[in-house]
């Protein structure tokens, strides 16, 4: 018999090493999330995924699960919170769903959605971020990055390449290329990398496929993310852990 | 492009100083860039190439440090120091005068790169403002004497080290000493106490002293010291913080330039405690002109035998310099900052007392805690626990600024009311006092008999005077830029929403504030406090939360009756056009009545 906590009032068993979010995920029960991938070493800066923990509001996904935690996430307070978080991240950015092709398969759209975002709420800041389309294969519209640092990761864990990193910092904090040039085409970056797939919005794009799937027929078109996100979840014991 | 001769000596002679590790990355940059230079993109791809770091990151460490330009800065590079008291002291006049003097525009670098005049946050001189950084040099007490003998000196293009050296002159003013600042350390004493002490022993000293950290969480020194002296690894660390970055906030200036002996003797002790020889001393880089002072202590420390591998107790410090961040006081960033990263605050757990500096168990104090602690061995814990409260014990250095006729450092007993000390300082007027810097709490007339202690108002020094005729909205709103222009950006909330406070009381300031605005702000603050991943974030909103809860009237006078307003004037847009036609009549005019 494997130990548990409570989410909701309701026993979640966990595997030693395990966050809460990664063991809610496991046991088919969904918290928000966005800068969390199951094939990633959690790192917990959107927050999303921002829970009750012994009475201390945590991200749960870098907070261990441990024994008879009392966690709460599906609570107005938390909503509240996260329809916020996502508002915040619509007025950073430049984020124009209609005309943006990753719209349906983007996970942000889909946390607005799911959540009930009708707004941005808050005054865009409409920030001047140039296209970069300089690599034959794919382009990075850094418009529509959310700074979840998957790529950064994805990139030196996965393809060994450091392809990204961040600068500035504050709301000044951009996603950069390694490149002399700063370049996408100049770097070591390659449309089978990891980094290629990992970026939950539509800031890295291959070239010449963005309308293959048509809209109505996309990711989140299908299903809302709280039921796409548990079926993404690894069940079999030995969570990822890169 | 290969580096000109004179960079590439510099560069090599950071690699031989720091070695070309890249955790070494930081102080490198900080080597290679000269005081009024900039970090080419040449020079970070050399150092990238030498410390095999990617380029990449190189850029995103040099972009992170207020103090690192990659961008050119005039050969005389003039910062004013923009804490609030400063303000009032009057220094935004003297930047407008020193920028028409010198033809210069904020933020710009003027006169065909002879000079970039700026602002940067707090500089640590709140008893002796306005102040301003050149070259990195702090200068105090502007007036507008000063500020034309600056001018004449950039535009003679007298270099920096040949300005009079009364312009640098930093007085640290003492107005109460108690138990620490009383206390004459003769170098070594507290070390003999200490080794007639087994660690353990040392450590049930310090926990009988009943200790706590001096930086405002209070944390039980002995717990921490404990815990770091039980984990496991191969090396442990003790590192100083330094980083006295908490506007308002000045007493380890005192402490680092008068009493650098009790810092490192406390260092040492909290190494013989824990089994750590090394030591990290992280100062920030406002305080520039005390490292060569500590370096001195150092050396004289070493040639007496207290410090280094050969001495009784084996412990040697290593200083490093910080490059302008605040996030780098909270002590997860400083470690990263010490590791020539970025000041990203990490998560937690696990802690820095098992996992620290390089992963290893680590000891994070600030300086005066490590004072107290060799004042506890000298003075013993008996007499150190009499002074103070029940769960305060000691004395607290407080840097008293703002609306007093004596500012400086007072040492009182943990306890001492706020009443009390404006009393000391000649400031009964007040008020207003802001306790603990903008991540503390202001507080107003009817709580002045509360006390300066870890159960009441807890405070890493700061302790900032508003005198009658002060603007408190004012106060919150230089606040709220502040950590705006500090958030490292990793989390959401902060990053987003610090800066969005800062627009909504800007908002509010130009006169289009409504009760739509005070509502936003309320939820910004909450978003701040529950979603934070780090102190900076979580008291970001203190400033705005305690002047809505105790001065909603200096918020409400410059509310629009309105619901709404947009923060956007159609009528002001229209200038542009009113000035190209030549025409200023009403039809001319948007607005009521027409």
């Amino acid at each position: 018999m494997s130990q548990t906590f409570l989410l909701d009032g309701v026993a979640v068993p966990f595997q030693a090493g395990q966050s809460v979010l990664q063991a809610a995920l496991a046991a088919d029960r969904y918290i928000p999330h966005l800068c969390y991938h199951p094939e990633f070493r959690p790192h917990g800066s959107c927050k999303l995924c921002t829970a009750t923990v012994q009475g201390r509001l945590v991200a749960s996904c870098t907070t261990p699960a441990a024994a008879d935690l009392v966690v709460h996430s599906d609570t107005e307070e938390l909503r509240a919170l996260r329809r916020t978080l996502v508002q915040m991240l619509f007025a950073e950015g430049n984020h124009f769903c209609p005309s943006c092709e990753k719209s349906g398969s983007c996970q942000l759209q889909a946390l607005g959605s799911d959540l009930g975002v009708t707004t941005a709420g808050f005054r865009h800041y409409f920030p001047d971020r140039p296209v970069d389309a300089s690599h034959p294969d794919a382009w990075i519209d850094f418009n529509r990055c959310v700074l979840c640092e998957l790529c950064v990761r994805a990139s030196a864990a996965v393809d060994g390449k450091d392809v990204f990193a961040f600068s500035g910092r504050g709301l000044s904090k951009r996603l950069i290329v390694n490149s002399p040039s700063g370049k996408l085409a100049d770097s070591l970056f390659a449309v089978s990398d990891k980094a290629m797939h990992v970026c939950p919005v539509g800031a890295i794009l291959p070239k010449r496929v963005g309308f293959a799937v048509p809209i109505g027929e996309r990711r989140y078109d299908q299903h809302p993310i709280s039921e796409q996100a548990l079926a993404d979840a690894p069940r079999a014991a030995g969570e990822p852990d890169v | 492009m290969p580096l000109n001769t004179k960079t590439d000596a510099r560069l090599q002679s950071a690699l031989r100083q720091w070695g070309a590790h890249d955790h070494r990355l930081l102080q490198v940059l900080r080597a290679v860039q000269t005081p009024a230079g900039y970090l080419s993109a040449e020079v970070l791809a050399a150092v990238a190439d030498s410390l095999s770091v990617p380029l990449a990151q190189v850029r995103g460490v040099a972009s992170f440090y207020s103090f690192l330009s990659t961008e050119p800065v005039g050969d005389f590079r003039v910062q004013f120091s923009d804490s609030i008291t400063d303000r009032m002291d009057g220094s935004a006049a003297l930047l407008d005068k020193l920028c028409r003097l010198l033809w210069a525009e904020p933020g710009h670098v003027a006169g065909d790169g002879l000079v970039s005049v700026a602002t940067t946050s707090c500089t640590g001189l709140c008893d002796q403002g306005p102040a301003m950084l050149v070259n990195g040099r702090a200068i105090g007490r502007l007036n507008h004497a000063r500020i034309e003998r600056i001018s004449e000196l950039i535009l003679a293009r007298i270099p920096v080290d040949r300005w009079p050296a009364e312009l640098f002159e930093i007085v640290d003013i003492v107005r109460r000493r108690d138990l620490l600042l009383k206390c004459e350390l003769e170098p070594g004493a507290a070390l003999t106490v200490a080794r007639r002490l087994s660690p353990a022993e040392l450590i049930g000293v310090i926990a009988r002293a009943g200790l706590r950290g001096r930086g405002g969480a209070g944390f039980p020194s002995a717990s921490k010291w404990a815990a770091c002296a039980a984990a496991p690894g191969p090396e442990r660390y003790i590192v100083c913080n330094a980083d006295e970055g908490e506007p308002g906030t000045f007493k380890d200036r005192l402490l680092l330039s008068q009493h650098a002996d009790l810092i490192v003797e406390g260092m040492t002790l909290a190494g013989y405690a824990v089994g750590a020889s090394h030591g990290l001393l992280y100062l920030r880089a406002e305080y520039l002109f005390l490292r060569d002072g500590l370096e001195q202590t150092l050396a004289r420390r070493r040639q007496a035998g207290l410090l280094g591998a050969t001495a009784a107790i084996p412990f040697d410090v290593e200083l490093h310099v910080g490059a302008g961040s605040y996030v780098c006081g909270e002590e997860t960033a400083l470690l990263e900052s010490l590791e020539g990263r970025r000041g990203i605050p990490r998560n937690r757990p696990p802690y820095p007392v098992t996992h620290g500096y390089r992963d290893r168990p680590t000891v994070v104090d600030n300086v005066e805690t490590f004072c107290a602690a060799a004042l506890v061995l000298l003075a013993g814990a008996e007499a150190f626990r009499k002074r103070g409260t029940a769960q305060s014990q000691g004395t607290k250095l407080l840097s008293v600024a703002g609306d007093s006729p004596a500012r400086g450092i007072y040492e009182f007993p943990f306890g001492v009311t706020v009443r009390q000390v404006l009393q000391a300082a000649g400031a009964e007027d007040a008020i207003a006092v802001q306790v603990g810097g903008p991540s503390g709490t202001c507080i107003s007339v009817d709580e002045f008999d509360r006390q300066i202690s870890f159960e009441d108002l807890p405070t890493g020094g700061a302790f900032t005077i508003f005198g009658p005729t002060r603007d408190i909205f004012e106060v919150a709103r230089s606040y709220a830029h502040f950590f705006a222009h500090e958030s490292c950006g990793f989390c959401t909330p902060c990053r987003v929403g610090t800066s969005l406070l800062a627009r909504v009381v800007d908002k509010i300031h130009a006169g289009y504030g409504t009760r739509h605005e005070l509502a936003e702000l309320e939820q910004l603050i909450a978003v701040l406090g529950k979603g934070s991943h780090c102190g900076l974030g979580h008291s970001a909103g203190n400033p705005i939360r305690d002047t809505l809860l105790r001065f909603m009237p200096a918020y409400e006078r410059r509310l629009a009756s309105a619901d709404f307003a947009p923060a956007f004037n159609l009528d002001a847009a229209l200038a542009p056009a009113r000035r190209m036609t030549g025409r200023d009549d009403p039809a001319a005019h948007l607005g009521e009545g027409s």
